[in-house]
C-alpha cells in the first residue's frame, strides 16, 4: 500500500470520500458537505483533514470514525485524520449538488451566499427582521416563518410554512 | 439526541494528538514566560464556557415550550465545544500531560477561572435568560477582538466560536425584549433578574496581572477594553425592552477569576465531575 506505484490517488480517495454519509443527514456525503479539507499522501500515511461544522455538533467524533472505518475497509492501512479549525467551516461550501439532495429530503438548504458572519450577522438579523425567505422544501412557497433559530440538531433552524402548513427543517447559516 | 461528543476514547484522543502537530505555527506556546498567564486566560476563556454550558444544558427536558428546550440544549452544545477547543490549547501550553478532560473533571473549584456571573443558579427562564444576554453580550465583543489576536491558534478557536455566539445573543437579546417589554409578570421578572444579576455583571471587565501579561503578549484585549461596547449593547436592548438599568456598582462580587467562587460552583463540580471522580479514567 505504501509503495508510490501502487497506493490510490488522491482523487481516488476523494471518490471514496463522496461515499461517506452524513451521520445525522445520510442523503449527503462528508465531501458534499465540504467538510473534507484536504487530502495527502504524507510519505506512505494517508492525511485527511476534517473541519467540524458546530463546535459542539456532537457527530464530529462519528464523522471522524465513519470517514476511519470507510477508509479501513478500502484498504488503507496507515492514516491520519486531522482536524482542522481554519479557515473555520461556512455552508457556502456545500455543493449545489448536496443543496438539491437536502431539498429532496425535506430539509430547506441554506439561503447561498449569507453564511454568518457572527456578531455582524446577529445584530444584521435583529436590525431587519428576519431578513432572508427561506422557501417550503415541499411546496416550494416563499411563504415560510422561522419557529426557531434552533432545531432538531446544531445546524438547523427550525420553520413552517404557511402554505401547506408543514413544519420543516433549514440548515442555517453557519 | 444523539450523546454529548464522545472525548475520550482513544481515538479521539489519537486524533486531538495529532491535530496539535498539525496545527499554524504560533510561537506564544513555546513562550516560557508567558506560559503561566497564558494558561490561566485560557482556563478563563473555557471555564467560562464550560459552567455556562453546564447550567444552560440543566435545562434539558425542562423547557417551557419544546422550541426553547431544544434550543437552550444546543446553545450549552456550543459551549461545551468551545470549551473543548479553550481548555484544549490550555493543556497544550501547560505541557503537563493533562487533556481537556483532565482540566474539565479533575479540577476542585478554587483551580477553576469563570466570572462568578456563569455559577449563579438558573432560578427561572428570566435569570437564565438575562444572564445568558449579560454574558453573550461581553462574548462576542471578546471573541471580535481576539479574531486580531497575535496568536494564531487564539484566533482561529474565536473565529469558530463567534459563528455560534452570533446565534446565541440574537435569540437572548430577542428573548429579553419579548419578555421585558411583555406582560406585567414577566417584566417584573425579567427586572428582578437584571437587579440581581447586574452587581455580577462587572467582573468580566476587570482585568489583573494575567490579562496585563496577556494583552502584551498581543494575544487578547485587557478586559475594560470591550466595556465601551458591552454597554451600547445593552443599554440598547435593555430600553427596547422597557427595562431599567440598576444604578449600584456592577461589579461588586469579584474574584471569580481568580478562583474564588460562590458556594454554588462546588455543587455544579460535584455534578459534573461525579462520574471522572469515582470511576478514574472510565470512558464511554
Ligand atoms: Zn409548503
Amino acid at each position: 500500500m505504501a509503495d508510490p506505484a501502487t497506493r490510490p490517488t488522491v482523487d481516488q480517495v476523494w471518490d471514496w470520500l463522496a461515499d461517506v454519509p452524513d451521520p445525522e443527514i445520510p442523503v449527503v456525503s462528508v465531501s458534499d458537505l465540504g467538510i473534507v479539507r484536504e487530502v495527502r499522501w504524507d510519505g506512505d500515511t494517508l492525511v485527511v483533514a476534517v473541519t467540524p461544522t458546530y463546535s459542539g455538533c456532537p457527530a464530529t467524533a462519528v464523522i471522524d470514525m465513519t470517514i476511519e472505518s470507510h477508509l479501513r475497509e478500502q484498504g488503507i492501512g496507515r492514516l491520519r485524520l486531522e482536524r482542522r479549525l481554519s479557515p473555520p467551516w461556512t455552508t457556502d461550501w456545500i455543493t449545489p449538488a448536496a443543496r438539491d439532495k437536502l431539498r429532496a429530503y425535506g430539509i430547506a438548504p441554506p439561503v447561498d451566499g449569507t453564511a454568518a458572519a457572527g456578531a455582524a450577522a446577529g445584530r444584521a438579523a435583529r436590525l431587519s427582521g428576519q431578513g432572508l425567505s427561506v422557501a417550503c422544501p415541499r411546496c416550494g412557497s416563499a411563504d415560510t416563518e422561522r419557529v426557531s433559530q434552533f432545531g432538531s440538531t446544531p445546524c438547523k433552524a427550525s420553520y413552517r410554512c404557511r402554505d401547506c402548513l408543514e413544519p420543516f427543517d433549514y440548515f442555517k447559516c453557519h | 439526541m444523539p450523546s454529548l461528543p464522545d472525548m475520550t476514547t482513544p481515538d479521539v484522543m489519537a486524533l486531538a494528538r495529532d491535530a496539535a502537530a498539525s496545527q499554524p505555527h504560533d510561537p506564544h506556546l513555546q513562550d516560557v514566560d508567558l506560559k503561566p498567564a497564558f494558561f490561566d486566560w485560557l482556563c478563563r476563556m473555557g471555564d467560562n464556557t464550560a459552567i455556562l454550558g453546564h447550567r444552560i444544558s440543566e435545562w434539558c427536558g425542562h423547557g417551557p415550550v419544546l422550541e426553547e428546550d431544544i434550543a437552550l440544549a444546543n446553545t450549552a452544545l456550543d459551549l461545551i465545544g468551545h470549551t473543548q477547543m479553550w481548555l484544549g490549547l490550555a493543556a497544550e501550553v501547560e505541557d503537563a500531560g493533562r487533556t481537556a478532560d483532565d482540566l474539565a473533571f479533575l479540577r476542585d473549584a478554587m483551580k477553576y477561572r469563570n466570572v462568578q456571573l456563569v455559577e449563579l443558579p438558573n432560578r427561572d427562564m428570566a435569570h437564565t435568560l438575562m444572564r445568558e444576554f449579560l454574558f453573550d453580550a461581553w462574548h462576542v465583543e471578546m471573541l471580535t477582538a481576539l479574531l486580531q489576536s497575535g496568536s494564531p491558534r487564539v484566533a482561529e478557536i474565536a473565529a469558530k466560536a463567534l459563528k455560534e455566539v452570533g446565534y446565541h445573543v440574537e435569540r437572548s437579546s430577542d428573548l429579553v425584549v419579548r419578555l421585558g417589554d411583555g406582560t406585567d409578570e414577566s417584566h417584573a421578572r425579567m427586572q428582578d433578574a437584571l437587579d440581581r444579576l447586574w452587581p455580577y455583571a462587572g467582573e468580566l471587565f476587570l482585568g489583573d496581572g494575567v490579562d496585563a501579561a496577556v494583552a502584551k503578549a498581543g494575544i487578547a484585549p485587557a478586559p475594560g477594553d470591550l466595556r465601551a461596547a458591552w454597554e451600547r449593547t445593552v443599554d440598547a436592548v435593555l430600553d427596547e425592552a422597557t427595562l431599567r438599568k440598576p444604578e449600584g456598582r456592577f461589579d461588586v462580587h469579584r474574584g471569580g477569576k481568580q478562583g474564588r467562587h460562590t458556594e454554588h460552583l462546588g455543587f455544579i463540580l460535584a455534578e459534573m465531575q461525579f462520574l471522572q471522580r469515582a470511576y478514574p479514567g472510565a470512558s464511554w
